[in-house]
């Protein structure tokens, strides 16, 4: 019998309640539009965790739901920033330079205004010609297909020549890594024409939006998160609840049954791999215009691990587990960092959280793995009262180490 | 008055006992007093000659002092003197006598610092007596001198001096020196090009400095023929790869031939000075937004007379075909340029040679590095497939561990020598611990491993910054090692990089032996074919699980030792190699030292090769070598040696 | 009653997170300094500089009779999190001045976030210019401040004809190499003979690139290095020169981010003569300069531990604004700010440090020698030297100048007579 979506997924609905009423609550803290119980930094700083989560269900779908460790999730985000961003600094400049230039006794031609737009965003890393990859960054609808479609292809690619070559396992995860590390190293560069590791910066500043105060435009911007958050929930949800979803969750478990089985795993995977990609990106696009700034350093491969340490630590293979784990450690993380945590005296020595944050975070993730597999998200089995089968630790499948019991229970 | 002083002096020389504080030499000093403390090096050339010129016997020590930064001035009366540290203040010596004239404190007193370019100065100027000094290290300073700063007056006391040098070293050097400074300074064209001939094929960048400036050339341009008194080296074509017609242009411009090309940027400015009720030569302003527009403006203002006309393209196409334009040396004999550029050519061959050559050391040196910063994981990801991202931390630990043992044993040898096996013991120690408590749980789930080891990288980093701080730690290797291995001028690698490459081949020789020759190679061997099988025959798995991370992580400390000597020390020292140790494994096929090793060589070689084409820009370099490791993995999923049959595992 | 205290002090506690606190008698400094992440190594030792002279002025009674208090944040060497923090310590904290940054890369990250706030930052770093925002005042030095002077010394001094310009690849070494680019050019030095290369942070294997700049010596003229090589990766560069014997005699090497806390990561004997050039060494023999070692000591507990010249750029640039709030007799920015024009102050090297109206200070410029002990030999200092913020010799900027009493613009165009921006170019 075919359930509907909804009854098969239960959790849509409460998380999307959750979310509406936190957006409400937000919005009537907030000082845009509200009481001002909430400053503009921390409701900026929402926004971005909002993002996080978004990126985090991506890569409990690739991991958790496909079984593909990839840590190389957040170059396709950066990259989504990347494109946003250069249309946010093209176009703001373009107002000021047209503005400025408009002064001169002699009306400039149009190759005079690209010249000096070039040499606002490139003088300062010595330059002014644009180079190839701003050919669009005039148009804001094509750098908005540029979001989805660069990320996209690169994660097309990158995936035939992965699951093609049947790269599995750490070796993929490694094989990810290295292509964050190269996309790194590549924008580190000043040749490759994104400003090298000053990277695009003043995105917060909305062209043609000069007039909203940023408490308006952080409001707004966590609208947008909140919006794609959802969305993207409910469309991971529906790509995980139905025949498709028992598929890739096959392919997590066996690869080779399913194969044998007479599915393309290469085609399942690379879709999946493609989709979290494009969500990434547009969870990026979003993040950076938040955040400011976006600079290589963003996507250096330890990014991409702290994403999967979220979803683990939030419990994956469950996509509420990604969002609770992505909030929470973000949020832990700019409490510790932001000085706020009191010290801790242990009489002998006084622990500087600022100091001792990162130690704690590291051993956590050790405690996590070792002894709650099933992260944050095992604390609502425990309220439902699911159990998982006891088989005395024996194997489920017969590829060592796929999956186990403790995998199992879900 | 200057006059008066002098004579006075000169009165004074002959007349009296010279006092310790007026001698010929202090009153040199003490005309040339505002030179000195001025100390530029631009101005200071009329002091040191007067020094160098004055026949004073003291003149050659003041000026060795000098050089050294021994002399010292008193503030109160300006006069110059040594001094000695004693104590808390200083003993002044006079630099005529060398007599004790008093001491001074630190605050009466002040150090004369010349600069380098003025202690090279005071060395040139030294030449002349070092040359035949008894001292054999003066002579080699003069020597170093003339290498450094050659001038034409040298030539004649260096040739005086080879007949009486007596040290061979020496003898040879002067010879050398001697050949160089005929190619640049002697009169005679046969000399000169005898000298240039016998450089043929010689490596020494200083023959190459010798010759390059006889062969520079300049570019010119005339109307007619170049003139027969210059020294041409070719003509070159306007339009050709070597000269564009834009400097070809230029430089009709700059010998004043013809008028230049009024650039947009002028023609925007000369049209903002003519703007008349909103009009431009007749076009109004609002329409200067095009380019054609401005340039019709221009056109009727210059037809106005109003500013000057620009050239026009027929014009110059005109002047750039009625010139003659061609490079000339600054060299006027042409035999000494002929002679020069074949004696260029043959060293040319040569040192792309060695340039091959030693960018191949370079790589081998590379290579070993990073073979040494991942043979550890070779042993602990290749042998027991378990995936540590904290092996980088165990490299960190073990440069540490010589950073500390360098503070208690001052001697570097000694201390390198308790730092290898106690960094070994320690990172093995940890390695132990850490497959104890974390790994053994996780042997079935390998990508957690990773998240779990991933974590205690970070605690161990950050554990790092809090004990160690976050400033680099000096690790000093012990003076043996300074310095590099010259095979000549081109060809030389340091000693250091060579330790390494001992100590990578060293490891290599260990793993084989523990693997192939002993009992726990061959536990391990069959515990990570079969393990249950292995059990059954009476081998502990747990403990050979345990030993043999704990040798991987041991070898991963004794590595992180040697990196800190050639490197840095700082807590992030271990994420520098994580990435990269792991593809070096990864490409060289997991399993198999020598798919290690080739791994290893394969990057060291792909990185210093593409550095090779792009010698600016280090970074492409990492860049394009990851990218070509992730299109060979794609081609060679297991790697250059992959593993067969049942020890494949899958 | 006492529990409903509890519950207000907890939940005044927590909303020390999220509210805009209100009114209070003390006066806050933002210290804004990476102390984890890769810049912790340099920021560190600012942010307890800071807390010293926090420390000292309080001692001092403080400022308007009002005690000083230090708000620490730690933007952990990420850049979008300076933005973060700084917006926090402006709304959240309400703090009336803030202290930080080093990379120019975490400078451009703040630069909207105080623009928009009307904030204050004293920014202590040396840098490439280009730049003068109405709410920064750039106590490091510019690079007509530091690398230029550096320059003609190799040209004058040294004699040196052909310049190898080491950088790591970032915006600082890119710009500035761009303009020593341009100043050499027209100093009459040929294009071939520039030779440029840039590294990625934290290089390692550099035998390649000295033994590359040793045969740049094969044409007979003399070579000199120009380094822009930032933090760590000047380890393996110094250790390779003295491995490579590279004597400061034949190719002297001038370096714009070597001071005394990168030196102390390693052995200088090999390295006795190479060059750097700040404004402040701490072999600086002044009394203010022996006060300020001698207090530094005593407040961070270690003899051993160097100053450096950022240091001294936060010594100035707060002493400036603790007299130009006395002067203004208000915190309140904008009258703080100009009263920080022609603001005066000695420097710890002897002399007056003189803030100028494009917010750039006007101090002497120090080349020193690297000595045996990991100190630097003062072996020359010009008179002050105002710092430019649009350097004369690359076109574009050449025509530009900041000014902001007269102008009231920090990017104006002198040949159109126009201001190209209020905010700055970020």
């Amino acid at each position: 019998m075919r359930q509907s979506f909804i009854a098969k997924n239960p959790s849509v609905l409460i998380f999307l309640a959750l979310l509406g009423l936190f957006t409400l609550a937000v919005t009537i803290l907030g000082e845009g539009l509200g009481i001002g119980l909430i400053s503009t930094s921390f409701v900026k700083t929402l926004g971005k965790t909002l993002c996080l989560c978004l990126v985090a269900i991506a890569m409990d779908l690739v991991w958790g739901y496909a079984g593909i460790l990839s840590l190389g999730h957040f170059a396709f985000f950066g990259l989504g920033g990347y494109m946003i961003g250069m249309w946010l600094m093209y176009a703001r400049t373009e107002l000021i330079v047209v503005e400025s230039l408009a002064q001169a006794e002699i009306p400039p031609t149009p190759d005079e205004i690209r010249d000096a737009i070039g040499t606002q965003i490139f003088g300062v890393v010595g330059g002014s010609d644009f180079p190839l990859v701003w050919a669009f960054a005039h148009s804001l609808p094509l750098q908005l297909a540029l979001v989805v479609l660069v990320p996209g292809l690169l994660a097309l690619v990158f995936g035939w020549l992965a699951f093609r070559s049947r790269v599995t396992g750490v070796y993929l995860s490694i094989l990810t890594q290295a292509m964050t590390l190269a996309l790194a190293l590549y924008l580190f560069q000043n040749d490759s024409g994104l400003r090298g590791n000053n990277g695009l910066s003043g995105l917060q500043n909305i062209p043609g939006a000069g007039d909203v105060p940023q408490s308006l435009m952080s409001i707004r911007f966590f609208w947008a998160s909140a919006a794609a958050l959802a969305i993207g929930y409910v469309v991971a949800a529906f790509v995980v609840s139905g025949k498709f979803g028992s598929v890739i969750r096959g392919i997590r478990d066996d690869e080779a049954r399913v194969r044998f089985l007479g599915y393309s795993v290469e085609g399942y995977k690379l879709f999946v791999f493609t989709l979290t990609a494009v969500i990434a990106g547009i969870a990026g696009a979003l993040y950076y215009p938040q955040a400011g700034i976006i600079n290589p350093a963003e996507i250096a491969p330890i990014a991409s691990i702290y994403l999967a340490v979220w979803v683990a630590i939030g419990g994956r293979g469950r996509l509420y587990g990604a969002v609770i784990g992505a909030g929470f450690v973000s949020l832990l993380s700019t409490w510790f960092t932001g000085g706020q945590a009191p010290d801790l005296n242990v009489g002998f020595y006084t622990v500087k959280w600022v100091d001792w944050w990162q130690v704690l975070l590291g051993l956590s993730f050790v405690l996590v793995t070792l002894f709650a597999p099933k992260g944050i998200g095992g604390l609502f089995d425990l309220l439902t009262g699911r159990r998982g089968p006891d088989r005395h630790g024996a194997d489920l499948g017969p590829g060592a180490g796929s999956f186990r019991e403790k995998e199992a229970e879900q | 008055m200057r006059i008066l002083v002098a004579a006075l002096s000169f009165i004074c020389l002959i007349a009296l006992p010279v006092s310790a504080q007026d001698s010929p030499i202090q009153q040199l000093l003490q005309e040339n007093r505002t030179l000195i403390e001025q100390s530029s090096r631009r101005t200071i050339g009329p002091a040191i000659d007067a020094l160098r010129d004055s026949g004073l016997p003291a003149a050659q020590a003041v000026l060795e002092k000098w050089q050294a930064r021994e002399l010292w001035q008193r503030k109160s009366d300006g006069l110059f003197f040594f001094a000695e540290r004693t104590g808390d203040g200083y003993r002044l010596i006079d630099i005529a006598t060398g007599a004790d004239v008093g001491s001074a404190t630190g605050g009466e007193i002040e150090q004369l610092k010349p600069n380098s370019g003025i202690r090279a100065l005071i060395g040139v100027a030294l030449v002349q007596f070092q040359l035949t000094d008894p001292d054999p290290a003066r002579r080699m300073a003069a020597l170093d001198a003339i290498a450094r700063n050659a001038e034409a007056a040298h030539l004649a006391p260096l040739r005086a001096s080879i007949a009486t040098e007596t040290d061979p070293a020496l003898t040879s050097r002067k010879a050398r020196l001697e050949r160089l400074l005929t190619i640049s300074y002697d009169d005679e064209p046969d000399a000169r090009i005898a000298a240039i001939e016998s450089f043929a094929g010689d490596l020494g960048v200083d023959a190459r400095a010798a010759l390059n400036p006889l062969v520079a050339t300049t570019r010119a341009v005339t109307a007619g023929d170049p003139p027969a008194t210059e020294n041409v080296a070719r003509r070159l074509a306007p339009g050709s790869d070597v000269l564009s017609e834009a400097a070809a242009h230029a430089l009709l411009v700059e010998a004043g031939l013809v008028a230049p090309r009024i650039s947009a940027s002028d023609i925007r400015a000369a049209l903002a000075a003519h703007v008349e009720n909103g009009q431009v030569g007749g076009v109004p302003v609002a329409e200067l937004d095009t380019d054609a527009a401005r340039e019709r403006a221009y056109a009727a203002l210059a037809a106005a007379g109003l500013v000057p006309a620009t050239a026009t393209s027929a014009e110059v196409a005109e002047a750039l075909s009625s010139h003659v334009f061609y490079e000339r040396y600054a060299e006027t004999d042409p035999r000494v340029t002929e002679a020069a550029n074949a004696a260029l050519d043959a060293i040319a061959l040569k040192v792309g040679m060695n340039q091959a050559a030693d960018l191949t050391l370079d790589a081998l040196s590379l290579a070993s590095i990073y073979f040494l910063a991942a043979i550890g994981l070779a042993i602990t990801f290749g042998v027991m497939g378990v995936i540590n991202m904290a092996h980088g931390e165990f490299i960190m630990m073990g440069a540490y561990t010589g950073y500390v043992v360098q503070q208690f044993v001052p001697d570097y040898t000694l201390s390198i020598l308790i730092a290898l096996p106690l960094a070994f013991a320690i990172t093995f120690a940890a390695g132990v611990a850490m497959e104890r408590l974390v790994i053994r749980w996780l042997y079935n789930r390998p990508l957690e491993t990773l998240l779990a080891t991933f974590g205690i990288s970070i605690a161990l980093q950050q554990l790092a910054k809090n004990i160690f701080g976050t400033q680099a730690r000096p690790l000093t290797s012990p003076g043996w090692l300074d310095g590099s291995l010259v095979v000549n001028d081109i060809v030389s690698i340091s000693y250091i990089r060579i330790a390494i490459f001992v100590l990578a081949l060293i490891f290599l020789g260990l793993f084989l032996f523990i693997m192939r020759r002993t009992r726990l190679g061959l536990e391990v061997r069959a515990v990570t074919q079969n393990p249950r099988m292995a059990a059954s025959m009476g081998i502990n798995p747990d403990r050979i699980n345990m030993l043999t991370f704990g040798l991987g992580s041991g070898i991963a400390g004794v590595a992180g030792v040697a990196i800190g000597l050639y490197a840095k020390v700082t807590s992030e020292l271990g994420q520098d190699y994580i990435v990269q140790s792991f593809m070096t494994v990864v490409v060289g096929g997991v399993g198999n030292i020598w798919g290690t090793l080739l791994g290893a060589t394969l990057i060291g070689f792909l990185q210093k090769g593409i550095e090779w084409f792009n010698p600016s820009n280090t970074l492409a370099a990492q860049t394009y070598m990851i990218l070509f490791i992730i299109l060979f993995i794609q081609f060679r999923p297991r790697g250059i040696i992959a593993l067969r049959g049942r020890a494949a595992g899958d | 009653m006492t529990s409903i205290k509890t519950i207000l002090a907890s939940a005044v506690a927590f909303s020390a997170l999220c509210l805009p606190a209100w009114a209070q008698d003390t006066i806050k400094v933002g210290v804004l300094h990476s102390l984890s992440g890769t810049m912790a190594i340099s920021e560190t030792t600012l942010k307890d500089t800071m807390l010293m002279l926090i420390d000292e002025q309080n001692k001092k009674g403080g400022v308007l009779g009002k005690q000083l208090e230090a708000v620490v944040v730690d933007p952990a060497s990420d850049w979008p999190l300076f933005a973060e923090k700084a917006r926090e310590l402006l709304t959240v904290q309400d703090v009336d001045v803030m202290f930080g940054c080093w990379t120019s890369v975490s400078r451009k990250s703040v630069l909207p976030v105080i623009e928009e706030l009307n904030g204050l930052l004293f920014y202590p770093v040396q840098y490439e210019g280009e730049e003068s925002s109405k709410n920064v005042f750039y106590t490091g030095a510019a690079p007509n401040q530091q690398a230029i002077p550096a320059v003609d010394y190799f040209l004058d001094e040294l004699g040196v004809e052909k310049f190898a310009l080491l950088g790591t690849d970032y915006v600082y070494p890119r710009t500035t190499n761009n303009i020593l680019d341009a100043y050499l050019k027209s100093k009459g030095i040929a294009e071939a003979d520039i030779f440029v290369n840039y590294t990625p942070f934290g290089h390692s294997d550099w035998s390649k690139i000295v033994s590359d700049v040793v045969a740049l010596g094969a044409d007979g003229k003399k070579v000199g290095v120009i380094s822009t090589i930032n933090g760590d990766a000047n380890i393996g560069f110094y250790k390779e020169l003295a491995a490579q014997g590279v004597s400061a005699e034949d190719i002297p090497v001038v370096a714009f981010s070597v001071g005394e806390e990168e030196l102390s990561g390693l052995d200088t004997t090999n390295l006795v003569g190479h060059l750097a050039a700040w404004n402040y060494f701490m072999s600086a023999d002044t009394p203010e300069n022996a006060a300020f070692i001698e207090a530094w000591h005593a407040f961070i507990g270690d003899e051993k531990r160097v100053t450096n010249d950022p240091m001294e750029a936060h010594y100035i640039g707060f002493n400036m604004w603790v007299n130009a709030v006395e002067q203004a007799g208000t915190t309140d920015v904008d009258a703080v700010r100009e009263a920080m024009w022609g603001q005066e102050f000695p420097n710890l090297t002897g002399g007056m440090a003189v803030m100028g109206t494009n917010h750039h200070l006007s101090k002497p410029v120090l080349i020193g020698e690297i000595l045996e002990d990991g100190q630097f030999d003062i072996i020359s200092e010009t008179d002050p030297v105002p710092g430019d913020a649009w350097t004369d010799f690359l076109p574009a900027s050449a025509v530009l100048t900041a000014d902001w009493k007269d102008l009231g613009c920090g990017m104006y165009n002198t040949e159109t007579n126009s201001c190209v921006q209020i905010k700055s170019n970020y």
